[in-house]
Protein backbone atom coordinates (compact mmCIF):
# COMPACT_ATOMS: atom_id res chain seq x y z
CA UNK A 1 0.00 0.00 0.00
CA UNK A 2 1.59 3.59 -0.93
CA UNK A 3 0.20 5.95 0.27
CA UNK A 4 -1.84 8.48 -1.84
CA UNK A 5 -0.79 12.22 -0.50
CA UNK A 6 2.08 13.63 1.55
CA UNK A 7 -0.10 14.14 4.60
CA UNK A 8 -1.07 10.08 5.43
CA UNK A 9 1.16 7.62 6.91
CA UNK A 10 1.04 3.85 6.73
CA UNK A 11 0.52 2.11 9.99
CA UNK A 12 0.88 -0.99 11.45
CA UNK A 13 -1.33 -2.78 13.60
CA UNK A 14 -0.26 -6.48 14.31
CA UNK A 15 0.48 -9.05 14.05
CA UNK A 16 0.88 -9.50 17.46
CA UNK A 17 -1.24 -6.45 18.75
CA UNK A 18 -3.14 -7.68 22.03
CA UNK A 19 -6.72 -6.27 20.42
CA UNK A 20 -6.82 -8.02 17.57
CA UNK A 21 -7.88 -11.60 18.96
CA UNK A 22 -4.85 -13.44 17.50
CA UNK A 23 -2.51 -12.97 14.96
CA UNK A 24 -4.36 -10.85 12.50
CA UNK A 25 -2.42 -7.81 10.92
CA UNK A 26 -4.03 -4.62 10.06
CA UNK A 27 -2.42 -2.22 7.38
CA UNK A 28 -4.17 1.15 8.10
CA UNK A 29 -3.37 4.29 5.71
CA UNK A 30 -4.08 6.94 8.46
CA UNK A 31 -4.66 10.98 7.92
CA UNK A 32 -4.17 12.11 11.61
CA UNK A 33 -6.26 9.79 13.42
CA UNK A 34 -8.48 9.41 10.87
CA UNK A 35 -8.48 6.25 8.87
CA UNK A 36 -8.07 6.48 5.12
CA UNK A 37 -7.88 2.68 4.05
CA UNK A 38 -7.47 -0.29 5.83
CA UNK A 39 -6.34 -3.58 4.89
CA UNK A 40 -6.40 -7.01 6.95
CA UNK A 41 -3.51 -9.07 6.24
CA UNK A 42 -3.83 -13.16 7.06
CA UNK A 43 -2.15 -15.98 6.88
CA UNK A 44 0.43 -15.82 9.72
CA UNK A 45 -1.57 -19.10 11.55
CA UNK A 46 -2.15 -21.08 8.32
CA UNK A 47 -0.97 -24.76 9.17
CA UNK A 48 -2.55 -26.30 6.44
CA UNK A 49 -5.13 -28.58 7.39
CA UNK A 50 -6.68 -28.77 4.32
CA UNK A 51 -4.37 -30.45 2.86
CA UNK A 52 -3.29 -32.61 6.28
CA UNK A 53 -6.75 -33.75 6.19
CA UNK A 54 -6.41 -35.79 2.63
CA UNK A 55 -3.64 -37.80 4.66
CA UNK A 56 -5.94 -38.67 7.21
CA UNK A 57 -8.64 -41.29 7.19
CA UNK A 58 -12.14 -39.86 7.75
CA UNK A 59 -12.50 -40.51 11.52
CA UNK A 60 -9.07 -39.64 12.02
CA UNK A 61 -9.97 -35.90 10.85
CA UNK A 62 -12.17 -34.95 13.70
CA UNK A 63 -9.61 -34.12 16.33
CA UNK A 64 -8.46 -31.54 13.57
CA UNK A 65 -11.59 -29.66 13.02
CA UNK A 66 -11.23 -29.07 16.85
CA UNK A 67 -8.26 -26.62 15.97
CA UNK A 68 -10.17 -24.98 13.04
CA UNK A 69 -12.07 -22.85 15.19
CA UNK A 70 -10.64 -23.18 18.94
CA UNK A 71 -13.00 -21.39 20.32
CA UNK A 72 -15.89 -23.50 19.07
CA UNK A 73 -14.67 -26.64 18.29
CA UNK A 74 -17.67 -28.91 18.78
CA UNK A 75 -19.43 -27.13 16.01
CA UNK A 76 -17.07 -27.79 13.93
CA UNK A 77 -16.75 -31.85 14.76
CA UNK A 78 -20.56 -31.53 14.45
CA UNK A 79 -20.44 -29.62 11.13
CA UNK A 80 -17.56 -32.38 9.85
CA UNK A 81 -19.75 -35.40 11.07
CA UNK A 82 -22.89 -34.53 9.54
CA UNK A 83 -21.07 -33.94 6.27
CA UNK A 84 -19.54 -37.28 6.60
CA UNK A 85 -22.63 -39.13 7.65
CA UNK A 86 -24.94 -37.74 5.02
CA UNK A 87 -21.98 -39.23 2.39
CA UNK A 88 -22.59 -42.37 4.46
CA UNK A 89 -26.40 -42.44 4.80
CA UNK A 90 -26.05 -42.45 8.46
CA UNK A 91 -28.84 -42.52 10.79
CA UNK A 92 -28.30 -40.68 13.82
CA UNK A 93 -30.37 -41.87 17.16
CA UNK A 94 -32.44 -38.93 18.79
CA UNK A 95 -30.20 -39.22 21.76
CA UNK A 96 -27.36 -38.27 20.31
CA UNK A 97 -28.88 -35.31 18.09
CA UNK A 98 -29.87 -33.96 21.69
CA UNK A 99 -27.13 -34.12 23.04
CA UNK A 100 -25.43 -32.94 20.22
CA UNK A 101 -27.36 -30.05 20.01
CA UNK A 102 -26.89 -29.35 23.75
CA UNK A 103 -23.61 -28.92 23.47
CA UNK A 104 -23.15 -27.10 20.44
CA UNK A 105 -25.14 -24.51 22.15
CA UNK A 106 -22.94 -24.91 25.26
CA UNK A 107 -20.35 -23.67 23.08
CA UNK A 108 -22.10 -21.25 21.78
CA UNK A 109 -22.28 -19.66 25.06
CA UNK A 110 -18.48 -20.00 25.90
CA UNK A 111 -17.50 -18.75 22.13
CA UNK A 112 -19.96 -15.82 22.73
CA UNK A 113 -18.48 -15.29 26.84
CA UNK A 114 -14.91 -14.97 25.58
CA UNK A 115 -15.78 -12.54 22.79
CA UNK A 116 -18.15 -10.36 25.24
CA UNK A 117 -15.00 -10.45 27.73
CA UNK A 118 -12.14 -9.37 25.35
CA UNK A 119 -14.67 -6.90 23.12
CA UNK A 120 -15.42 -5.19 26.19
CA UNK A 121 -11.63 -5.33 27.56
CA UNK A 122 -10.51 -4.13 23.93
CA UNK A 123 -12.86 -0.61 24.56
CA UNK A 124 -11.81 -0.58 28.12
CA UNK A 125 -13.98 -2.25 30.46
CA UNK A 126 -11.94 -4.48 31.96
CA UNK A 127 -14.64 -5.90 34.95
CA UNK A 128 -16.75 -8.06 32.48
CA UNK A 129 -13.57 -10.18 31.46
CA UNK A 130 -13.51 -11.27 34.39
CA UNK A 131 -17.20 -12.09 34.94
CA UNK A 132 -17.53 -13.60 31.87
CA UNK A 133 -14.18 -15.73 32.22
CA UNK A 134 -15.65 -16.83 35.34
CA UNK A 135 -18.72 -18.99 33.90
CA UNK A 136 -16.60 -19.77 31.05
CA UNK A 137 -14.96 -21.63 33.17
CA UNK A 138 -17.90 -23.27 34.35
CA UNK A 139 -18.10 -24.50 30.48
CA UNK A 140 -15.16 -25.76 30.36
CA UNK A 141 -15.26 -27.96 33.27
CA UNK A 142 -18.56 -29.42 31.85
CA UNK A 143 -16.57 -30.31 28.20
CA UNK A 144 -14.16 -32.24 30.76
CA UNK A 145 -16.17 -33.89 32.47
CA UNK A 146 -17.88 -35.05 28.87
CA UNK A 147 -15.34 -35.62 27.03
CA UNK A 148 -12.35 -35.39 29.03
CA UNK A 149 -10.80 -32.32 27.48
CA UNK A 150 -11.73 -28.99 28.41
CA UNK A 151 -11.37 -27.18 25.05
CA UNK A 152 -10.18 -29.86 22.23
CA UNK A 153 -12.80 -31.69 22.97
CA UNK A 154 -13.20 -33.86 19.75
CA UNK A 155 -16.08 -35.59 21.71
CA UNK A 156 -18.76 -36.23 18.72
CA UNK A 157 -17.89 -39.03 16.16
CA UNK A 158 -19.14 -39.90 12.37
CA UNK A 159 -21.96 -41.85 13.41
CA UNK A 160 -22.90 -40.82 17.09
CA UNK A 161 -20.74 -39.68 20.26
CA UNK A 162 -17.47 -41.16 21.65
CA UNK A 163 -18.83 -42.00 25.30
CA UNK A 164 -21.87 -41.99 26.95
CA UNK A 165 -21.85 -38.92 29.29
CA UNK A 166 -21.39 -39.61 32.66
CA UNK A 167 -23.45 -40.24 35.82
CA UNK A 168 -24.36 -36.59 37.19
CA UNK A 169 -23.29 -34.86 33.90
CA UNK A 170 -26.94 -33.60 33.35
CA UNK A 171 -27.66 -32.51 37.11
CA UNK A 172 -24.42 -30.32 36.55
CA UNK A 173 -25.59 -28.64 33.08
CA UNK A 174 -29.01 -27.95 34.95
CA UNK A 175 -27.17 -26.02 37.73
CA UNK A 176 -25.35 -23.69 35.55
CA UNK A 177 -28.22 -23.36 33.02
CA UNK A 178 -30.24 -22.55 35.88
CA UNK A 179 -27.97 -19.87 37.01
CA UNK A 180 -26.82 -18.68 34.07
CA UNK A 181 -29.48 -15.91 33.03
CA UNK A 182 -28.95 -13.86 35.83
CA UNK A 183 -25.28 -13.81 34.81
CA UNK A 184 -25.97 -12.19 31.72
CA UNK A 185 -28.22 -10.09 33.74
CA UNK A 186 -25.00 -8.51 35.60
CA UNK A 187 -22.87 -8.52 32.21
CA UNK A 188 -26.08 -6.07 30.83
CA UNK A 189 -26.13 -4.23 33.86
CA UNK A 190 -22.30 -3.44 33.04
CA UNK A 191 -22.88 -2.93 29.90
CA UNK A 192 -26.14 -2.39 28.02
CA UNK A 193 -26.86 0.76 30.26
CA UNK A 194 -23.54 2.02 30.27
CA UNK A 195 -23.04 5.40 28.88
CA UNK A 196 -18.99 5.00 28.05
CA UNK A 197 -20.02 1.71 26.47
CA UNK A 198 -22.95 3.17 24.40
CA UNK A 199 -21.59 6.13 22.97
CA UNK A 200 -18.06 3.92 21.93
CA UNK A 201 -20.52 1.42 20.31
CA UNK A 202 -23.71 3.20 18.98
CA UNK A 203 -23.26 4.58 15.24
CA UNK A 204 -19.78 3.07 14.92
CA UNK A 205 -18.27 0.91 12.10
CA UNK A 206 -22.12 0.58 10.15
CA UNK A 207 -22.51 -1.64 7.60
CA UNK A 208 -25.99 -1.72 5.86
CA UNK A 209 -27.71 -5.09 5.20
CA UNK A 210 -26.80 -4.83 1.02
CA UNK A 211 -22.99 -4.45 1.90
CA UNK A 212 -23.32 -7.35 4.37
CA UNK A 213 -24.92 -9.53 2.01
CA UNK A 214 -22.82 -8.54 -0.85
CA UNK A 215 -19.57 -9.37 1.18
CA UNK A 216 -20.47 -12.15 2.31
CA UNK A 217 -20.96 -11.51 6.34
CA UNK A 218 -22.91 -13.99 8.63
CA UNK A 219 -24.25 -15.06 12.11
CA UNK A 220 -24.70 -11.93 14.01
CA UNK A 221 -22.48 -9.66 12.44
CA UNK A 222 -25.70 -10.16 8.98
CA UNK A 223 -28.24 -10.53 11.92
CA UNK A 224 -27.05 -7.05 13.31
CA UNK A 225 -28.05 -5.34 10.09
CA UNK A 226 -31.40 -6.63 9.83
CA UNK A 227 -31.53 -9.73 8.17
CA UNK A 228 -33.14 -12.12 9.58
CA UNK A 229 -31.13 -15.58 8.88
CA UNK A 230 -30.07 -18.23 11.29
CA UNK A 231 -29.33 -21.47 9.51
CA UNK A 232 -30.43 -23.52 13.16
CA UNK A 233 -33.83 -22.42 12.20
CA UNK A 234 -34.35 -21.74 8.38
CA UNK A 235 -32.21 -24.95 7.13
CA UNK A 236 -32.40 -27.20 10.44
CA UNK A 237 -29.95 -30.19 11.45
CA UNK A 238 -29.42 -32.44 13.88
CA UNK A 239 -32.86 -32.07 15.01
CA UNK A 240 -33.34 -28.60 15.65
CA UNK A 241 -36.93 -28.03 14.43
CA UNK A 242 -37.93 -29.38 17.59
CA UNK A 243 -36.65 -26.93 19.51
CA UNK A 244 -38.18 -23.37 20.53
CA UNK A 245 -36.09 -20.43 19.86
CA UNK A 246 -35.82 -16.57 18.86
CA UNK A 247 -33.39 -15.16 16.42
CA UNK A 248 -32.56 -11.62 17.96
CA UNK A 249 -32.32 -9.14 15.23
CA UNK A 250 -31.37 -5.52 15.46
CA UNK A 251 -30.90 -2.66 12.67
CA UNK A 252 -28.97 -0.39 13.28
CA UNK A 253 -26.19 -2.31 12.05
CA UNK A 254 -23.35 -0.91 13.95
CA UNK A 255 -21.30 -2.39 16.76
CA UNK A 256 -24.06 -1.78 19.36
CA UNK A 257 -26.63 -3.89 17.35
CA UNK A 258 -24.15 -6.87 16.90
CA UNK A 259 -23.28 -6.35 21.04
CA UNK A 260 -27.17 -7.14 21.21
CA UNK A 261 -27.47 -9.77 18.69
CA UNK A 262 -24.98 -12.02 20.31
CA UNK A 263 -26.43 -11.05 24.20
CA UNK A 264 -29.23 -11.67 23.41
CA UNK A 265 -28.16 -15.40 21.74
CA UNK A 266 -26.45 -15.56 25.24
CA UNK A 267 -30.01 -16.11 26.55
CA UNK A 268 -31.52 -18.34 23.75
CA UNK A 269 -29.34 -20.23 23.68
CA UNK A 270 -29.28 -21.54 27.91
CA UNK A 271 -33.20 -21.47 26.63
CA UNK A 272 -31.98 -24.35 24.33
CA UNK A 273 -29.77 -26.09 26.53
CA UNK A 274 -32.63 -25.90 29.21
CA UNK A 275 -34.92 -27.52 26.56
CA UNK A 276 -32.74 -30.39 25.45
CA UNK A 277 -32.20 -31.17 29.15
CA UNK A 278 -35.85 -31.48 29.43
CA UNK A 279 -36.82 -33.59 26.75
CA UNK A 280 -33.69 -35.88 26.26
CA UNK A 281 -34.66 -38.70 24.53
CA UNK A 282 -33.17 -42.31 26.35
CA UNK A 283 -31.71 -44.94 23.82
CA UNK A 284 -28.08 -44.88 22.22
CA UNK A 285 -25.43 -42.69 21.18
CA UNK A 286 -24.52 -44.69 18.21
CA UNK A 287 -25.74 -45.47 14.85
CA UNK A 288 -26.10 -48.55 14.23
CA UNK A 289 -23.33 -48.79 11.74
CA UNK A 290 -20.48 -51.81 13.18
CA UNK A 291 -18.01 -51.00 10.23
CA UNK A 292 -17.71 -47.06 10.32
CA UNK A 293 -18.64 -47.03 14.12
CA UNK A 294 -15.89 -48.29 17.02
CA UNK A 295 -17.36 -50.98 18.93
CA UNK A 296 -17.73 -50.77 23.04
CA UNK A 297 -14.71 -52.03 24.94
CA UNK A 298 -16.77 -54.45 26.66
CA UNK A 299 -18.05 -55.76 23.66
CA UNK A 300 -14.51 -56.41 21.90
CA UNK A 301 -13.30 -58.35 24.95
CA UNK A 302 -16.21 -60.91 24.36
CA UNK A 303 -17.55 -61.41 20.58
CA UNK A 304 -14.62 -61.72 18.02
CA UNK A 305 -16.88 -60.13 15.08
CA UNK A 306 -16.18 -56.86 17.12
CA UNK A 307 -12.81 -56.80 17.98
CA UNK A 308 -12.56 -57.41 14.08
CA UNK A 309 -14.35 -54.13 12.86
CA UNK A 310 -12.35 -52.62 15.64
CA UNK A 311 -9.00 -53.95 13.91
CA UNK A 312 -10.65 -53.30 10.51
CA UNK A 313 -11.82 -49.62 11.27
CA UNK A 314 -8.70 -48.54 13.37
CA UNK A 315 -5.91 -50.21 10.67
CA UNK A 316 -7.75 -49.29 7.14
CA UNK A 317 -10.48 -46.82 8.06
CA UNK A 318 -13.94 -46.92 6.40
CA UNK A 319 -14.44 -46.38 2.79
CA UNK A 320 -17.50 -43.63 2.04
CA UNK A 321 -19.21 -43.86 -1.55
CA UNK A 322 -18.14 -41.28 -4.17
CA UNK A 323 -20.18 -38.21 -4.03
CA UNK A 324 -19.29 -34.45 -2.40
CA UNK A 325 -21.47 -32.67 0.03
CA UNK A 326 -21.38 -29.32 1.03
CA UNK A 327 -22.79 -28.85 4.91
CA UNK A 328 -23.37 -26.02 6.50
CA UNK A 329 -24.21 -25.01 10.21
CA UNK A 330 -24.49 -21.80 12.76
CA UNK A 331 -21.44 -21.34 14.08
CA UNK A 332 -21.13 -18.53 16.64
CA UNK A 333 -19.80 -16.83 14.64
CA UNK A 334 -22.07 -17.33 11.51
CA UNK A 335 -22.48 -19.45 8.44
CA UNK A 336 -19.67 -22.93 8.88
CA UNK A 337 -19.70 -25.34 5.94
CA UNK A 338 -17.53 -27.91 5.25
CA UNK A 339 -17.37 -29.37 1.61
CA UNK A 340 -16.21 -32.66 1.62
CA UNK A 341 -15.71 -34.20 -1.24
CA UNK A 342 -15.23 -38.30 -1.54
CA UNK A 343 -13.44 -40.50 -4.40
CA UNK A 344 -14.81 -44.06 -2.92
CA UNK A 345 -11.55 -44.40 -0.77
CA UNK A 346 -11.03 -44.38 3.45
CA UNK A 347 -9.28 -41.25 2.97
CA UNK A 348 -11.59 -37.58 2.00
CA UNK A 349 -10.74 -36.85 -1.24
CA UNK A 350 -10.97 -32.77 -0.23
CA UNK A 351 -11.89 -31.39 3.03
CA UNK A 352 -12.79 -27.91 2.28
CA UNK A 353 -13.98 -25.05 5.18
CA UNK A 354 -15.82 -22.54 4.68
CA UNK A 355 -15.24 -20.02 8.35
CA UNK A 356 -17.34 -17.47 8.64
CA UNK A 357 -15.06 -15.54 9.90
CA UNK A 358 -12.59 -15.61 6.77
CA UNK A 359 -16.19 -13.88 4.95
CA UNK A 360 -16.96 -11.63 8.06
CA UNK A 361 -13.23 -10.21 7.81
CA UNK A 362 -13.57 -8.82 4.40
CA UNK A 363 -16.43 -6.43 6.06
CA UNK A 364 -13.87 -4.71 8.12
CA UNK A 365 -12.57 -1.62 5.55
CA UNK A 366 -16.06 -1.01 4.97
CA UNK A 367 -17.22 -0.45 8.74
CA UNK A 368 -13.56 1.60 9.58
CA UNK A 369 -12.56 3.65 6.68
CA UNK A 370 -13.28 7.73 7.28
CA UNK A 371 -13.59 6.44 11.02
CA UNK A 372 -11.42 6.74 14.01
CA UNK A 373 -8.22 4.46 14.85
CA UNK A 374 -9.79 3.87 18.13
CA UNK A 375 -12.88 2.56 16.26
CA UNK A 376 -10.72 0.05 14.12
CA UNK A 377 -10.68 -1.93 17.52
CA UNK A 378 -14.30 -1.63 18.40
CA UNK A 379 -15.09 -3.04 14.63
CA UNK A 380 -12.33 -6.06 15.02
CA UNK A 381 -13.53 -7.04 18.49
CA UNK A 382 -17.63 -6.50 17.01
CA UNK A 383 -17.50 -8.89 14.12
CA UNK A 384 -15.87 -11.72 16.34
CA UNK A 385 -12.82 -12.81 14.20
CA UNK A 386 -11.11 -16.23 14.99
CA UNK A 387 -7.63 -16.54 13.27
CA UNK A 388 -7.48 -20.01 13.44
CA UNK A 389 -10.71 -20.26 11.13
CA UNK A 390 -9.42 -17.83 8.97
CA UNK A 391 -6.02 -19.15 8.30
CA UNK A 392 -6.69 -22.45 8.63
CA UNK B 1 -29.57 -46.86 5.20
CA UNK B 2 -28.35 -47.10 1.81
CA UNK B 3 -27.92 -43.31 -0.73
CA UNK B 4 -30.25 -42.94 -3.54
CA UNK B 5 -28.31 -43.51 -6.90
CA UNK B 6 -27.42 -39.44 -8.20
CA UNK B 7 -29.50 -37.97 -10.88
CA UNK B 8 -27.72 -36.91 -13.89
CA UNK B 9 -30.52 -36.54 -16.64
CA UNK B 10 -30.31 -32.69 -17.34
CA UNK B 11 -34.57 -33.15 -18.40
CA UNK B 12 -35.88 -34.79 -15.22
CA UNK B 13 -34.17 -32.24 -12.80
CA UNK B 14 -36.08 -29.20 -14.87
CA UNK B 15 -37.73 -28.52 -11.89
CA UNK B 16 -34.86 -26.99 -9.71
CA UNK B 17 -35.10 -23.10 -9.65
CA UNK B 18 -31.75 -22.45 -10.63
CA UNK B 19 -31.19 -24.87 -13.51
CA UNK B 20 -34.42 -23.79 -14.90
CA UNK B 21 -33.26 -20.09 -14.84
CA UNK B 22 -30.21 -21.23 -16.67
CA UNK B 23 -31.01 -22.90 -19.05
CA UNK B 24 -33.50 -20.89 -20.24
CA UNK B 25 -30.76 -17.85 -20.76
CA UNK B 26 -29.06 -18.22 -24.01
CA UNK B 27 -25.78 -16.80 -22.73
CA UNK B 28 -25.18 -19.54 -20.27
CA UNK B 29 -23.71 -22.75 -21.38
CA UNK B 30 -25.15 -25.41 -19.11
CA UNK B 31 -22.68 -28.49 -19.24
CA UNK B 32 -24.66 -30.78 -17.08
CA UNK B 33 -26.63 -31.13 -13.55
CA UNK B 34 -26.74 -33.73 -11.15
CA UNK B 35 -28.87 -33.70 -8.03
CA UNK B 36 -26.51 -36.22 -5.42
CA UNK B 37 -28.06 -36.20 -1.60
CA UNK B 38 -30.42 -33.47 -2.02
CA UNK B 39 -27.40 -30.97 -3.19
CA UNK B 40 -27.91 -29.20 -6.79
CA UNK B 41 -24.64 -29.52 -8.76
CA UNK B 42 -24.71 -27.64 -12.49
CA UNK B 43 -21.79 -27.45 -14.32
CA UNK B 44 -21.33 -24.43 -16.64
CA UNK B 45 -18.87 -23.88 -19.44
CA UNK B 46 -15.98 -21.69 -17.76
CA UNK B 47 -16.89 -18.54 -20.42
CA UNK B 48 -20.07 -18.49 -18.92
CA UNK B 49 -19.54 -18.65 -14.97
CA UNK B 50 -19.72 -14.76 -14.30
CA UNK B 51 -23.30 -14.66 -16.24
CA UNK B 52 -24.63 -17.39 -14.81
CA UNK B 53 -24.30 -15.69 -11.30
CA UNK B 54 -25.22 -12.25 -12.35
CA UNK B 55 -28.71 -14.15 -13.40
CA UNK B 56 -28.80 -16.27 -10.36
CA UNK B 57 -28.20 -13.40 -7.58
CA UNK B 58 -30.80 -11.37 -9.44
CA UNK B 59 -33.67 -14.40 -10.29
CA UNK B 60 -37.27 -12.56 -9.20
CA UNK B 61 -38.37 -16.58 -8.47
CA UNK B 62 -35.93 -17.69 -6.21
CA UNK B 63 -32.42 -14.88 -5.83
CA UNK B 64 -29.61 -16.34 -5.08
CA UNK B 65 -28.23 -13.48 -3.65
CA UNK B 66 -26.28 -14.74 -1.14
CA UNK B 67 -22.25 -16.28 -1.68
CA UNK B 68 -21.59 -18.73 0.58
CA UNK B 69 -17.76 -20.15 -1.06
CA UNK B 70 -15.98 -20.77 -3.49
CA UNK B 71 -12.87 -23.51 -3.88
CA UNK B 72 -11.58 -26.08 -6.04
CA UNK B 73 -10.91 -29.58 -6.31
CA UNK B 74 -7.75 -31.36 -8.25
CA UNK B 75 -8.61 -34.43 -9.93
CA UNK B 76 -4.76 -34.92 -11.42
CA UNK B 77 -4.08 -36.73 -13.07
CA UNK B 78 -7.52 -36.62 -14.95
CA UNK B 79 -8.01 -33.97 -17.47
CA UNK B 80 -9.90 -31.54 -17.21
CA UNK B 81 -7.66 -31.34 -13.84
CA UNK B 82 -9.46 -28.61 -11.61
CA UNK B 83 -13.17 -27.87 -10.97
CA UNK B 84 -13.52 -24.73 -9.21
CA UNK B 85 -17.16 -24.94 -7.21
CA UNK B 86 -19.17 -22.50 -6.41
CA UNK B 87 -21.43 -22.51 -3.34
CA UNK B 88 -25.03 -20.40 -3.49
CA UNK B 89 -27.39 -19.73 -0.88
CA UNK B 90 -30.84 -17.95 -1.66
CA UNK B 91 -31.98 -16.25 1.90
CA UNK B 92 -35.72 -15.69 0.63
CA UNK B 93 -36.45 -19.06 -0.32
CA UNK B 94 -33.80 -21.31 1.63
CA UNK B 95 -32.44 -22.94 -1.19
CA UNK B 96 -28.56 -24.04 -1.95
CA UNK B 97 -27.10 -24.62 -5.22
CA UNK B 98 -23.59 -25.49 -6.44
CA UNK B 99 -22.11 -24.35 -9.54
CA UNK B 100 -19.27 -25.87 -11.27
CA UNK B 101 -16.47 -25.23 -13.91
CA UNK B 102 -13.99 -27.82 -15.51
CA UNK B 103 -10.51 -26.18 -16.09
CA UNK B 104 -7.67 -27.83 -18.08
CA UNK B 105 -4.31 -28.51 -16.00
CA UNK B 106 -2.17 -25.83 -18.27
CA UNK B 107 -2.51 -22.46 -17.25
CA UNK B 108 -5.93 -22.69 -15.56
CA UNK B 109 -8.04 -19.42 -15.36
CA UNK B 110 -11.49 -18.17 -14.94
CA UNK B 111 -13.43 -15.16 -14.75
CA UNK B 112 -13.80 -13.26 -11.36
CA UNK B 113 -16.80 -13.05 -9.74
CA UNK B 114 -15.91 -10.64 -7.71
CA UNK B 115 -17.71 -7.87 -9.80
CA UNK B 116 -21.21 -9.96 -9.05
CA UNK B 117 -20.42 -10.50 -5.20
CA UNK B 118 -17.28 -8.22 -3.56
CA UNK B 119 -17.28 -11.21 -0.67
CA UNK B 120 -15.71 -13.48 -3.64
CA UNK B 121 -12.19 -11.42 -3.17
CA UNK B 122 -10.46 -13.39 -0.28
CA UNK B 123 -11.84 -16.68 -1.16
CA UNK B 124 -10.48 -16.35 -4.91
CA UNK B 125 -7.54 -15.21 -3.86
CA UNK B 126 -6.99 -17.97 -1.79
CA UNK B 127 -7.94 -20.83 -4.51
CA UNK B 128 -5.52 -19.09 -6.37
CA UNK B 129 -2.44 -19.26 -3.67
CA UNK B 130 -3.70 -22.46 -3.15
CA UNK B 131 -4.30 -24.25 -6.48
CA UNK B 132 -2.34 -22.00 -8.95
CA UNK B 133 -6.12 -20.64 -10.34
CA UNK B 134 -6.23 -17.46 -11.80
CA UNK B 135 -9.17 -15.14 -11.79
CA UNK B 136 -9.41 -12.63 -14.96
CA UNK B 137 -10.55 -9.62 -13.50
CA UNK B 138 -9.81 -10.24 -9.81
CA UNK B 139 -8.95 -6.39 -8.16
CA UNK B 140 -5.85 -7.90 -6.15
CA UNK B 141 -4.68 -11.49 -7.00
CA UNK B 142 -2.09 -11.98 -4.45
CA UNK B 143 -1.16 -14.43 -1.82
CA UNK B 144 -3.61 -14.43 0.73
CA UNK B 145 -2.21 -17.66 3.07
CA UNK B 146 0.69 -18.60 2.03
CA UNK B 147 4.14 -16.36 2.18
CA UNK B 148 4.88 -13.98 -0.77
CA UNK B 149 7.80 -16.00 -1.93
CA UNK B 150 6.17 -19.61 -1.85
CA UNK B 151 6.70 -21.66 -4.47
CA UNK B 152 4.24 -23.80 -5.68
CA UNK B 153 0.43 -24.26 -4.39
CA UNK B 154 0.00 -26.93 -1.47
CA UNK B 155 -3.29 -28.15 -2.43
CA UNK B 156 -2.36 -29.59 -5.59
CA UNK B 157 -2.30 -33.34 -5.70
CA UNK B 158 1.03 -33.35 -6.93
CA UNK B 159 2.38 -31.46 -4.13
CA UNK B 160 3.80 -33.43 -1.22
CA UNK B 161 2.06 -33.61 2.04
CA UNK B 162 5.32 -32.77 3.69
CA UNK B 163 5.96 -30.17 1.21
CA UNK B 164 9.54 -29.99 -0.95
CA UNK B 165 12.30 -30.65 0.77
Amino acid sequence: MDPVKDRTMILNMGPQHPSTHGVLRVILEIDGETVVRIMPDIGFLHTGIEKTCEAKFYQQVVPLTDRIDYLCPLTNNLCYCLAVEKLLGLEIPPKAQWMRVMLNELTRINSHLVWLGTHALDIGAMSVFLYCFREREDILRLFEAVSGQRMMTSYFRIGGLALEPPLGFFDRVKEFADRFPARVDEYENLLTVNPIWTMRTKGVARISADDAIALGASGPTLRGSGVDIDLRRDMPYSSYEKFKFKVPVSTEGDVFARYMCRVQELRESNSIVQQALAGMPEGKIKADAPKVILPDREKMKTQMEALIYHFKIITEGFAVPEGEVYQAVESPRGEMGYYVVSDGTAKPFRVHMRGASFANLQTLPLMCEGRLIADVVAAIGSIDIVLGEIDR
Amino acid sequence: MPVAPAITDVDKLKGHPALARLLDATSVVVEGAKFDREEMTIYVSRSSIREACVLLRDDPNCPFEFFSDVTAVDWYPQEPRFEVVYHLLSLSKKERVRLKVKLGGDDPAVESITSVWPAANFFEREVYDLFGIRFNGHPYLRRILMPENWEGHPLRKDFPVEGYR
